[in-house]
């Protein structure tokens, strides 16, 4: 210990590494974009709806139906969102990401973290970041073939709640295809009890494919709409929101991604072509 | 700490405790000896009627002290301080208590920053972050019945710098260094003149309340690594402790159970409520690293850099006693 010495006021000194506060490093993300484009470009075939809603600068929340044993929404959305308006996606996921070796920490380098509350407001209020959410959350990614276009429950609503407390726009996005990428036949739920998982999901994939179906892809279209953002004319910064407001309003998202889900299928000819 | 204080004319006087001597040369401060768990306290509280206590003696690495003397330091002594600051009139118009981030844990459930009223989101595993919950758990209790006494509590990150020798600075300054296979996680460091200066300014503003100390920033722990010219041991994910003990009884790394889920999860927190309160960290999380590196470089050049000063009671006694001292004050 010794006394204050007299330097110089913070100085920052150069660093090794370009990961940031939350783990995302940009160099990371940008060997991730080259190797992830062809699946993007080619065994996707991603087309976007108005992309051109999604606001150029300061915070938004985006949110999006959720799909697919492994979610094949995420990638498609961080990518084609840094891709056409060059900002950066933080992805928000289970914390159960974080638990598992070097898939937790590829995720964080990657722009994922886990969904809490206080990590989406510190993003999107104190930071004007975008921040992409799957409100159903594991229901959604755990679902059946048989549902695969029924909407789970947003939740409890905190992603309306967090919106309204950073004073950030909510802009739900629809996609279309993630469905059929990988769709669950059934599901060994006491395997996943056992290994302490979510879910453990037997997939067409994997029965079609063998080994190699637990990581590929079926090559369905993807289509994604962004829908017109929402805003809540509510003061931001409250420590709590009227319950039933929140409700009422993630309610309203949710059937109007619903209405659109069912919109774009009946225009669609072919899962594979579109 | 005592340094700081006492360059300060405004203390009238400075009055040091501890269980070890000091290691550094204090001009006017005078110095008592005291058992591990500081009974003498309450004595000396009645004889001299400070007006302020600084608690600084919290051991927040396990690694120096066994379990019994860690829990008898921590939870029994701040008892014992916080008795003698409570008794019937009682002098003590404020305390200042360092506590450790550790009291958030580390999981994965856990944001990434974590603010002074964020509620841990697992059960305390391990033997510091438990003595810190009791002792935590004390100063409320002794806010709360003594409304009149400014109470402090300060929460500070992993500490690094110039000489601080903790579980984390042992294993960096060797050439290899513990991380656990598949996680990379971000760790916040303050550098340890930050830390007194922090204590310094709510000592002198007797600023009330909870508040984090940490340098602005994460750095991942391979960059941590990486910056202190050490390589990375990656310990198996699973079965972590069982791996490390034959190297840890080798002298080779040290990894008390605080550090295991520290390289695991990492830990953030959230240092705005002390920025409004008017205090500038003067160190950046990577500042602070750059500050060990810095000493480190120099100790590995020239052994230990600084002549260390060893306390002698007698020669202080003769300093601050004799007549034939000239004092300060009379130039």
């Amino acid at each position: 210990m010794c006394l204050p010495r007299s330097e110089p006021e913070v100085h920052t000194p150069p660093r090794l590494q370009d990961v940031d506060e939350w783990g995302r490093s940009e160099r990371v993300r940008t060997i991730v974009r080259r190797v992830y484009s062809p699946v993007y470009k080619h065994w996707f075939r991603v087309e976007w709806e108005g992309l051109e809603k999604i606001p150029k600068t300061g915070g938004a929340l985006l949110i999006c139906n959720h799909a697919a044993a492994i979610p094949s929404d995420a990638p498609v959305i961080m990518h084609g969102i840094e891709e056409e308006l060059g900002r950066a996606v933080y992805g928000m996921a289970d914390f159960f990401f974080r638990t598992v070796p070097w898939l937790g920490t590829a995720w964080s380098r990657a722009g994922g973290l886990s969904a809490h509350p206080d990590n989406a407001l510190r993003l999107l209020r104190d930071q004007g970041q975008l921040a992409l959410v799957f409100p159903e959350g594991t229901k959604a990614t755990s679902k059946t073939y048989r549902d695969r276009y029924r909407l789970r429950r947003f939740g409890r609503g905190g992603f309306v709640e967090i919106a309204m407390r950073a004073g950030v726009p909510v802009v739900p996005i629809v996609c279309i295809g993630a469905e059929e990428s990988m769709p669950i036949v059934f599901k060994l739920p006491t395997l996943a009890k056992i290994i302490n998982v979510p879910y453990v999901p037997v997939t067409a994939n994997m029965l079609l494919l063998g080994p190699l179906g637990v990581l590929a892809y079926f090559p369905s279209k993807f289509k994604l709409r962004v829908l017109d953002p929402v805003t809540f004319n509510m003061p931001s910064g409250q420590e709590r929101y009227s319950k039933s407001r929140i409700m009422d309003e993630a309610e309203n998202i949710r059937n109007l991604m619903q209405e659109t889900i069912y919109e774009m299928l009946r225009d669609r000819r072919s899962v594979l072509f579109g | 700490m005592a340094q700081a204080l006492e360059s300060d004319p405004e203390f009238e006087m400075v009055l040091g405790m501890a269980s070890r001597n000091p290691t550094v040369a204090l001009e006017r401060t005078d110095f008592v000896h005291a058992d591990q768990t500081y009974s003498i306290v309450s004595r000396i509280v009645r004889a001299t009627r400070p007006d302020t206590i600084v608690h600084t003696f919290m051991v927040t690495d396990s690694t120096r002290a066994t379990g019994r003397a860690l829990h008898e330091t921590n939870v029994i002594g701040t008892m014992n301080l916080l008795a003698a600051a409570g008794q019937a009139g009682s002098p003590v118009r404020q305390v200042v208590v360092k506590s450790s981030t550790l009291i958030y844990g580390s999981s994965a459930t856990d944001p990434a920053w974590f603010s002074e009223d964020a509620v841990r989101t697992s059960a305390p595993t391990t033997r510091v972050e438990k003595s810190l919950m009791d002792v935590e758990e004390l100063v409320r209790n002794f806010a709360e019945d003594n409304p009149s006494t400014v109470v402090s509590l300060l929460r500070f990150a992993n500490v690094l710098g110039t000489d601080i020798v903790t579980a984390i600075s042992t294993n960096l300054s060797k050439r290899l260094c513990p991380s656990i296979a598949g996680f990379d996680p971000l760790v916040q460091f303050v550098e340890e003149d930050d830390v007194v200066r922090a204590l310094e300014h709510v000592t002198r503003r007797r600023v009330p309340g909870i508040y984090n100390v940490a340098g602005a920033g994460k750095l991942p722990w391979s960059e941590v690594a990486a910056l202190c010219g050490t390589r990375l041991l990656p310990l198996p994910p699973y079965g972590t402790r069982l791996a490390a003990r034959p190297l840890v009884q080798m002298k080779l790394l040290e990894l008390p159970p605080e550090l295991e889920i520290l390289l695991r999860f990492g830990r953030g927190v959230d240092t705005s409520r002390i920025a409004a309160t008017g205090f500038e960290h003067r160190y950046t999380t990577a500042g602070a690293v750059e500050s060990f590196i810095r000493a480190l470089r120099l100790r590995r050049t020239v052994g230990q850099a600084r002549p260390s000063y060893t306390y002698e009671h007698e020669v202080e006694q003769f300093f601050r006693r004799s007549p034939s001292v000239v004092s300060h004050a009379d130039n």
